[in-house]
């Protein structure tokens, strides 16, 4: 795969009453072309800075920058309106223009572009297809929700063939049923239309459903990197597994454990399921040991296709028998005895 | 003359002022609305964090807006007598009274143009940034639009506004309905003169309102 964006030592400052405040600090970050990249971060992490930088809506402080090969460092403002055609972007509040309709704000860009009229028009209404539109055409912004109003923002980003698409917190805005949808035509986008998508978010359930690669933000500096199935299996910083334990319940609490405890005399261990799934295999014959075991706690979904869970069990019996079950689990998998 | 209403000595006069405050204001409308858009797209285009922001171009037309906009129209209109010579070489009539018209037009309508294009939000101009629109690209075709409703509002402001000074402007000559009030009525004593010439002036008022209300509505699609 090739790099369709790249950030090398990217810093931005801004100047605060006088004082520089740090928003992005050596950010390196090579996002491939057709991939969904995920940057994850809480409220002030840096997050729209960093991809605001991408189409030059703000200006890095030191750094590289390069897109689609081109080194857009030291643009200025009239060489990057080349680079945004290139390149849409979606908003957290849609920012449609209210004073057109569906059709107008689709076509705003191409207008910027100098399509002319016929190919302008037929475009708008293949991109109103695409979203599933074509038949609000004519209404204006305030006459539709919030998820329309986004697949508008959606169809003006793609109108001119990008690239590359940002999405800054597209879906915060929107109830958890819409936002599937959303993200399911942002899916789409990448797939079928081979799109590169970043996508910005505070959620990692978007992360989840949607993205191939994520980096974790806090404080301006990227602390983590990774495909999606890395970073919620092994997250090695405390920010990252806060994000990982807000949409993964698989694994008992601190209060889970103690009523387990409470109850179950055994040995307590959890053990991560993955994708091979011989946990079965050895759980069958335990018995061979003297041990017996009991599943108490625990779940295993699918991330990016892939089996992704754990479960916790209580074993039971000899000291030795137990420490070879364990033993034997550690040999295929992740095993972590929880500690009385 | 008596002190009465005389229908056939007052109409044709009426008629006559009404006709030159139409002139008058309409001359002043054109003129000074449109300077006053363009000084209230430039302040907002300008102001830091804008479009085209130059901090020393916006403070000097901040400032400028700032001395013009407070003078009382009575004093400006002395004020500018030199520039309206110049301009009308001379000229005694109701063009003349459009120069200081014009001007208080254009300094109070830019700030209104202005408070209303600052209220348009920023995620909207960032969006079409993001589409490849540069600066004058956008002033030109998205600012306007974004803000029309309240420009169509603040502009009927104006308007009633300048109904209002074309009275005070009769005076140094213009003509129309206010020098027809003090004429013929206020300086004759002849109070019903006077009365017509108010009620004549309420519902022009009262029309334009309705008819900046109708536009804004429109324009606002609700
Ligand atoms: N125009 C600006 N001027 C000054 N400081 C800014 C500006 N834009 C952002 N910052 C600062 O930079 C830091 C990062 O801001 P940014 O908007 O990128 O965060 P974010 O991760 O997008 O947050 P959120 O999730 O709240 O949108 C913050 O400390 C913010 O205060
Ligand atoms: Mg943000």
């Amino acid at each position: 795969m090739a790099a369709i964006v790249e950030l090398h030592g990217v810093t931005k400052q801004y100047r605060v009453d006088g004082k520089d405040v740090t928003a992005l600090d050596g950010i390196d970050i090579t996002v491939e072309r057709g991939e969904i990249f995920a940057i994850i971060g809480y409220s002030g992490a840096g997050k729209s800075t960093l991809v605001r930088l991408v189409n030059g809506l703000e200006r890095a402080t030191s750094g590289r920058i390069v897109v689609d090969g081109t080194d857009v460092s030291g643009f200025t403002e009239r060489q990057f309106l080349r680079v945004r055609t290139g390149i849409g972007m979606i908003f957290q509040r849609f920012n449609l223009f209210r004073s057109r309709t569906v059709a107008g704000n689709v076509a705003y860009p191409l207008r910027v572009a100098g399509w002319p009229k016929e190919r302008r028009d037929a475009r708008v209404a293949e991109l109103l297809d695409f979203v599933g539109l074509l038949d609000r055409a004519y209404s204006y912004p305030d006459q539709l929700s919030g998820g329309q109003q986004q697949r508008v923002g959606i169809a003006r980003a793609l109108a001119t063939n990008p690239s590359i698409v940002l999405a800054d917190e597209a879906t915060s805005a929107l109830d958890p049923e819409t936002t599937q949808d959303v993200l399911d035509l942002l899916r789409k986008v990448n797939r079928e239309l081979g799109v590169t998508v970043i996508v910005i978010t505070h959620e990692m359930e978007v992360v989840r459903s949607i993205a191939d690669r994520v980096a974790v933000l806090d404080s301006g500096r990227k602390i983590e990197e990774g495909s999606v199935y890395e970073v919620f299996a092994h997250p090695r910083t405390d920010t990252a597994k806060r994000f990982v334990s807000s949409v993964v319940h698989n694994e008992p609490n601190a209060g889970d454990l103690e009523r387990l405890q409470g109850r179950h005399e055994g040995r307590i261990v959890t053990a991560r399921v993955g994708e091979d799934g011989r946990l079965g295999a050895v759980l069958s014959d335990v018995a061979r040991h003297g041990v017996r075991f009991e599943i108490l706690f625990g779940g295993i979904g699918a991330l990016q296709q892939r089996a992704f869970g754990s479960l916790t069990l209580e074993l039971t019996g000899s000291d030795a028998g137990v420490d070879a079950v364990i033993a034997e689990l550690r040999a295929i998998t992740e095993v972590k005895e929880e500690s009385r | 003359m008596r002190n009465t209403w005389e229908g056939d000595v007052h109409l044709p006069l009426l008629i006559e002022a009404l006709g030159k405050t139409g002139y008058m204001v309409s001359l002043t409308l054109l003129i000074g609305g449109l300077l006053g858009l363009a000084l209230g797209l430039a302040l907002y285009a300008t102001r830091q964090g804008s479009l085209l922001p130059n901090r020393a171009v916006f403070a000097a037309l901040n400032v400028i807006v700032n001395i013009v906009r407070p003078i009382p129209f009575i004093i400006l209109i002395a004020a500018v007598q030199p520039l309206t010579v110049l301009l009308t070489g001379g000229y005694i009539g109701t063009e003349r009274a459009v120069i200081p018209l014009a001007i208080a037009t254009m300094f109070g309508f830019s700030r209104i143009v202005e408070q209303n294009l600052v209220t348009i939000e920023p995620g909207v101009i960032e969006a079409a940034r993001a589409s490849g629109a540069g600066p004058w690209r956008i002033l030109g075709t998205l600012v306007i639009p974004e803000a029309l409703g309240p420009l169509i509002l603040g502009f009927t402001f104006v308007f009633v506004a300048v109904i209002d000074m074309t009275a005070v402007a009769g005076i140094v000559g213009g003509g129309g309905l206010g020098n027809f009030a003090i004429s013929y009525g206020f300086q004759r004593y002849n109070t019903e003169v006077v009365w017509v010439a108010v009620i004549v002036i309420i519902v022009l008022v009262q029309l334009v309102q309705l008819l900046g209300n109708w536009l804004a509505r429109k324009a606002l699609r609700r």
